[in-house]
């Protein structure tokens, strides 16, 4: 905890109340505004809370001010640690004291490592026995453009591609996936969805993040992808109109391609009730051969045999600085980039013995 | 800025207003303040010229004349309609009056400065929108309604102005939700019920600015050289999960139409004036860029969101306890005693 000194704020008041008990804590000694004594505790080293301190440096660096972006990465990771090191006890005690970071986009690294990859631990390891190829391909640090097949009804295969480089790759990082605004407007999905590091299908979140020096994954497929049929299984869909093509060229950001074998086969969709979705205002309806038919327990997916792959990075930097805006060069861009995709998923399909091995 | 500058604030009697004049008071830079409202302002501010005239009137072009100002910031854009008496006359205010005044405005030879507070809250909140709302992010004027909607009418009578007038310096100010220890907002108001509603399921990223940033991004904006639409927010986010748990509070989640009755209930109870039109916020929650105001006025907030609101809550205990004047007299003795008995184990272990 050598750093602890130079943590913005929000950060640092949480590693002084690990450090020290409240009784051995001294108070500010500032005056506030009604004339009574401030009650915020001091700062380490400080006389003063963070309210009153004289300097105003730790707020300069808050992550969302410009020259503090580059430390927002920094946050995340210190709290992705704390996470590890926290016992079960402390988390409560943090989640019910509203004593953890959260970044600007909702991102709340403490919830997504203590909750989300221990839901998803059993059934990445256990369950579609994930098997995780190049993930030391994605750099240990600065951003990258995740560009995935999305497939499998429901999106756990985002899920899958998170957990993986949370857990396999030597810098544990987090994968912010960008998400269709259905998702958003969801009770209980939506919020979770944020906390647990994804933001809005949106040029400008996706610029955002990858500003921030963040690892963004895209499915450009989008419903197209996941709502597809049984028979189309594997075949990449269109790439939307190229948004995360023209993201990259004007960030000058490395595209890492990923294909995801396995979830076309943990929900089969064998058709589309489209009259349902209309009337509840989905972009499909999945029938599959347990659901509805089963009610909740076709919610069970089917032990699949997964393979996840990272390609090599596509580097951006060589193409001019007005790329973005020749709509023909990022079609075409596009299109070698979907290519990819489909080789390397018709590599995993071959390399998997079976549809459960 | 070697020429002294004659201020005109209108709205000056409400929060905003008040405070830039109070700010304003001990400024060398500035000539000569001009205030405008409707009733006189609660607090007496030191060479503060105070004329009394309805900004809907086309008289305030006369006043414009006869104070001979050079700078107008315009603060009476109110969020609550409660006060004003009724929505209908909030809308009356909001949009006719900024029509009114800039159309006045737009006749006066000395203007050189304008400075409008919008306010966030004409991005509205939606689910599918980009979570750091940038000022050039196309608005959705369709879906707005009520103050949002009052916003974008002024905005647009403003950018009106700035094109008619280009050797005028505009600035319009989208302020995020206002929050500190002094200010009565719907925010204040709801963030200060002993329970707290919201929405089930849905937990909304929020951001505050504390008030005295507020009133010092007008004032940057006002005596800086700059051009434009800034959205002005304090750094960071918080959850209204977090929020609550911030304040100490018990979250009451309730399902949307619920949610709904809900706010209606507390407004005919008086206990929160939270229009419906801006209970969205409370289910998507609204996140701004706020770097372009750092870029162009050199603004940068004091206090981040979470300070903001800690200092809310800091301050609203402290105003919560009971005061010595509205108990009686052994009821206070029994309170400064309990006091003491909490208080002396800690001052030992301090010393």
């Amino acid at each position: 905890m050598a750093e602890a000194e130079i943590i913005p704020i929000d950060a640092h008041s949480r590693a002084t109340d690990r450090d020290q008990s409240p009784a051995s804590r001294i108070r500010c000694r500032a005056t506030t505004s009604s004339g009574r004594p401030c009650r915020n505790y001091a700062g380490r080293g400080s006389d003063y809370c963070k309210t009153h301190a004289t300097n105003d440096e730790s707020r300069q660096s808050h992550p969302s001010s410009r020259r503090g972006r580059e430390r927002n990465t920094e946050l995340i990771e210190q709290a992705q640690e704390d996470v590890s090191e926290l016992g079960f006890q402390e988390w409560i005690r943090r989640r019910l004291a509203g004593d953890y970071f959260v970044d600007d986009f909702g991102y709340d690294p403490e919830l997504a490592r203590g909750l989300l990859l221990q839901l998803a631990k059993p059934l990445y390891d256990n369950y579609f026995r994930v098997k995780a190829l190049g993930v030391d391909r994605i750099p240990n640090e600065g951003p990258a453009l995740l560009v995935g097949n999305h497939s499998g009804t429901v999106a756990i295969d985002a899920v899958m591609m998170q957990y993986a480089v949370a857990t396999e790759h030597p810098k544990k990082r987090a994968v912010r996936n960008v998400a269709a605004d259905l998702v958003f407007r969801l009770p209980f999905v939506g919020p979770f969805a944020r906390k647990t590091g994804n933001a809005v299908a949106h040029d400008e979140d996706a610029y955002g993040l990858l500003k921030r020096g963040e690892l963004v994954g895209v499915f450009p497929e989008g419903y197209k992808g996941v709502g597809k049929g049984w028979r189309e299984r594997y075949k990449l869909q269109r790439f939307g109109r190229g948004g995360f093509m023209e993201v990259a060229l004007r960030t000058r950001v490395p595209i890492i391609p990923v294909a995801i074998v396995g979830a076309e086969e943990a929900y089969p969709m064998i058709a589309n009730a489209k009259v349902l979705a209309k009337a509840l205002g989905f972009p499909y309806f999945p029938i599959t051969p347990t659901f509805p038919l089963l009610g909740p327990l076709g919610l069970i997916p089917f032990p699949s045999k997964w393979r996840i792959e990272f390609g090599d990075p596509i580097p951006m930097d060589d193409y001019p600085e007005d790329a973005s805006e020749d709509a023909m060069l990022v079609f075409d861009l596009a299109d070698r980039v979907r290519d990819t995709v489909q080789q390397m998923i018709y590599r995993n399909l071959n390399a998997r013995r079976g549809v459960f091995f | 800025m070697a020429e002294k500058r004659r201020v005109l604030i209108t709205g000056v009697s409400r929060f905003l207003g008040l405070r830039l004049a109070k700010r304003l008071e001990n400024d060398d830079s500035i000539e000569h303040i001009v205030g405008v409202d409707l009733e006189e302002p609660p607090v007496e501010i030191k060479g503060l010229e105070f004329v009394r005239v309805d900004i809907r009137n086309p008289l305030i072009a006369r006043v414009l004349e006869a104070t001979k100002v050079d700078t107008l910031v315009h603060t009476n854009i109110s969020s609550t309609p409660g006060r004003l008496g009724g929505r209908s006359s909030m809308k009356e205010n909001n949009v006719i009056g900024t029509m009114q005044l800039l159309a006045a405005t737009q006749r006066s030879e000395r203007i050189k400065k304008v400075v409008m507070k919008s306010s966030t809250a004409i991005y509205g909140s939606a689910p599918g929108e980009p979570s750091i709302l940038p000022e050039d992010h196309a608005l959705k004027q369709v879906d707005l309604s009520g103050y949002s909607k009052d916003c974008a009418e002024g905005e647009q009578y403003a950018r009106d102005f700035g094109r008619r007038r280009p050797d005028v310096k505009l600035a319009i100010l989208r302020t995020q939700n206002l929050l500190g220890p002094t200010i009565h907002s719907n925010l204040a108001s709801y963030f200060s019920l002993p329970a707290i509603p919201t929405a089930l399921g849905y937990d909304p990223r929020l951001q505050f600015l504390h008030e005295e940033d507020a009133v010092e991004a007008l004032y940057q904006a006002m005596t800086v050289d700059c051009n434009g639409i800034f959205n002005v927010a304090g750094d960071g986010i918080v959850y209204l999960s977090k929020a609550i748990r911030l304040l100490g509070r018990v979250p009451i989640p309730l399902i949307l139409p619920a949610a709904q009755l809900a706010a209606e209930a507390l407004r005919s109870l008086g206990l929160v004036d939270f229009p419906t039109d801006q209970l969205k916020l409370m289910v998507y929650g609204r996140v701004v860029d706020a770097s372009r105001a750092k870029e162009a006025f050199g603004f940068s907030p004091k206090w981040t969101t979470e300070d903001a609101l800690l200092d809310f809550r800091d301050h609203r205990r402290a105003e919560d306890e009971p005061s010595g004047k509205s108990r009686p007299s052994w009821e206070r003795e029994l309170f400064e005693y309990l006091k003491q008995r909490t208080e002396a184990p800690k001052e030992t272990v301090d010393g």
